[in-house]
């Protein structure tokens, strides 16, 4: 039985890791996907492979840190399927590794604006669709440093913890209006992302699995069980929640 | 093959269900005879395989034989439901008596570390396992004139969690879920003698709405699915937003 048969699902930084998992789960699920990215190649790629797997989806290329491009994505999606029902906003960047003291401006700027100011975006123009509808489901991608700090991230911590109190400012203004906001908040996950920081930095390999109780990383897949599900008529009670999915990793 | 506690009604009952539906034997316990029975007999005629086990689930000896029977009924035992607890009272801290407060105590705490104790000393031999303990959105949040059952049910978090970590390089995921107020037996007493908890109760919810109990079940049976593989020592709160605010 497929849970999202005939919805229509917008995945954010969908060219690759979590967001392409998620947009290939949310196809298994039977939605048509609409794939946002300023990595149109990678977008693009996402959408073939939805497409052998016999789904329906479409690539547009965005930036959500501008408006005026992601007014274009949520149009865009509507376009294309004629309604937007689920919303994973996920588009995000890593943080720069530096303490506070020593972090730049240029760097602080650059990782609020995509990780958080880029989330609200989304919201503020999907919201208005699913109003127009009669409801939907948003789910955005905190992190596990939505939750708890961590050394030497200060600009990415602080956007994802951002993220997680958005997500219940939200979720309160429109749990009338039948649209459920959530956060994922995943560990660390093997994504293009995380590979980049293993391979300049080939220590943090053994230092990510022993963050983790479950003693490794997770899986790009496992991020996308849990929004898929979040998007669902499964969870129709679940709203401003920032579901860990981390392997334990908060819990000590 | 999943072991349902607490399984005679409301969020125990639907899980059975869901937990059936989804494809799963499920051993059904409870101490109320009569209510166990009819739940087992609802997950066969939908057409599943389930077992009545009656146990006290805050006596050892009874919390051992049901784990016991439960796989002896169907040889392994996979996903445990520990769900089994007493409704919050109406007495203030300083007003509670001491007998309410250990029967609280006994049943929403004492009995899920005994069924985990036993499930667990089973899920390390297979190696792998989940469970889902019910805490409530008062495990997270306080709550006026319930000082034990809140104790109880933040207690519930802090013993998951606990658990979560002991085990998580076993293979087992212990989770929790933390429901708001939801349409149970439990929840229809309690308006039935104040009829305006009603109002009240719908109010607490953002969402402006009680909880049905087949909402809480989805929650506990994707936790106890593979697809929450990556998922351990999470309370999952599902409560139409009410500890978001």
């Amino acid at each position: 039985m497929k849970s999202l048969e005939g919805k229509v699902a917008l995945v954010t930084g969908g060219s690759s890791g979590i967001g392409r998992a998620a947009a290939l789960a949310f196809a298994r699920e039977g939605a048509k996907v609409v794939i946002a990215d300023v990595l149109v190649e990678g977008s693009r790629e996402t959408v073939s492979m939805i497409q052998r797997s016999g789904g329906q989806a479409v690539a547009l290329e965005t930036d959500v840190t501008r408006a005026e491009q992601v007014e274009a994505m949520v149009k865009g999606a509507v376009a294309a399927y004629g309604r937007l029902d689920c919303a994973f906003n996920n588009a995000g960047v890593g943080g720069a590794r530096a303490p506070t003291a020593e972090h730049t401006e240029e760097d602080w700027d650059r990782i609020i604006r995509v990780n958080l100011k880029g989330v609200w975006l989304c919201m503020k123009y999907e919201i208005p669709q699913m109003l127009e509808q009669g409801g939907g489901v948003i789910v955005n991608t905190a992190s596990v440093a939505g939750l708890v700090g961590f050394n030497g991230t200060p600009a990415y911590v602080a956007s994802k913890h951002g993220v997680v109190g958005l997500t219940k400012a939200a979720a309160l203004e429109y749990a009338q209006s039948g649209i459920r906001v959530n956060a994922v908040c995943p560990g660390v996950i093997h994504t293009p992302m995380i590979d980049r920081t293993v391979s300049k930095l080939p220590h943090m390999a053994e230092v990510y699995r022993k963050m983790h109780p479950m003693g490794r990383l997770g899986e790009p897949e496992e991020i996308a069980e849990a929004v898929v599900w979040l998007s669902s008529d499964a969870a129709s009670f679940v709203t401003g929640h920032a579901m860990a999915v981390d392997g334990g990793l908060t819990v000590q | 093959m999943v072991l349902v506690t607490g399984g005679g009604s409301g969020i125990g009952r639907a899980s059975a269900l869901t937990f059936a539906r989804e494809g799963a034997s499920v051993v059904v316990a409870d101490v109320v005879v009569d209510a166990g029975e009819k739940t087992a007999d609802m997950v066969e005629a939908s057409g599943g395989r389930a077992v009545f086990v009656k146990a006290d689930v805050c006596r050892a000896e009874e919390a051992e034989a049901l784990v016991g029977r439960a796989v002896g009924c169907f040889g392994r035992l996979d996903c445990a439901f520990n769900n089994a607890g007493l409704g919050p009272g109406r007495s203030k801290t300083g007003d509670l008596i001491e007998e309410e407060w250990d029967r609280v105590l006994d049943i929403n705490l004492k009995g899920v570390w005994l069924c985990m104790k036993y499930e667990l000393q089973h899920m390390v031999g297979q190696r792998s396992g989940a469970i889902v303990n019910t805490a409530s959105v008062v495990g997270l949040v306080g709550f006026v004139g319930a000082p034990a059952y809140v104790a109880s049910k933040h207690a519930v978090i802090g013993l998951t969690k606990s658990a979560a970590l002991e085990y998580a390089a076993s293979g087992i995921r212990v989770n929790a879920i933390c429901p708001g107020v939801t349409r149970t037996p439990m929840i229809d007493r309690i308006i039935a003698e104040r009829p305006k908890m009603a109002g009240l109760y719908r109010e607490l919810h953002p969402v402006g709405r009680l909880a049905e109990p087949e909402e809480i079940a989805e929650a506990a049976v994707w936790l106890c699915s593979d697809a929450a593989s990556f998922v351990t020592g999470h309370a999952l709160v599902v409560d139409g937003g009410l500890v978001a605010r």
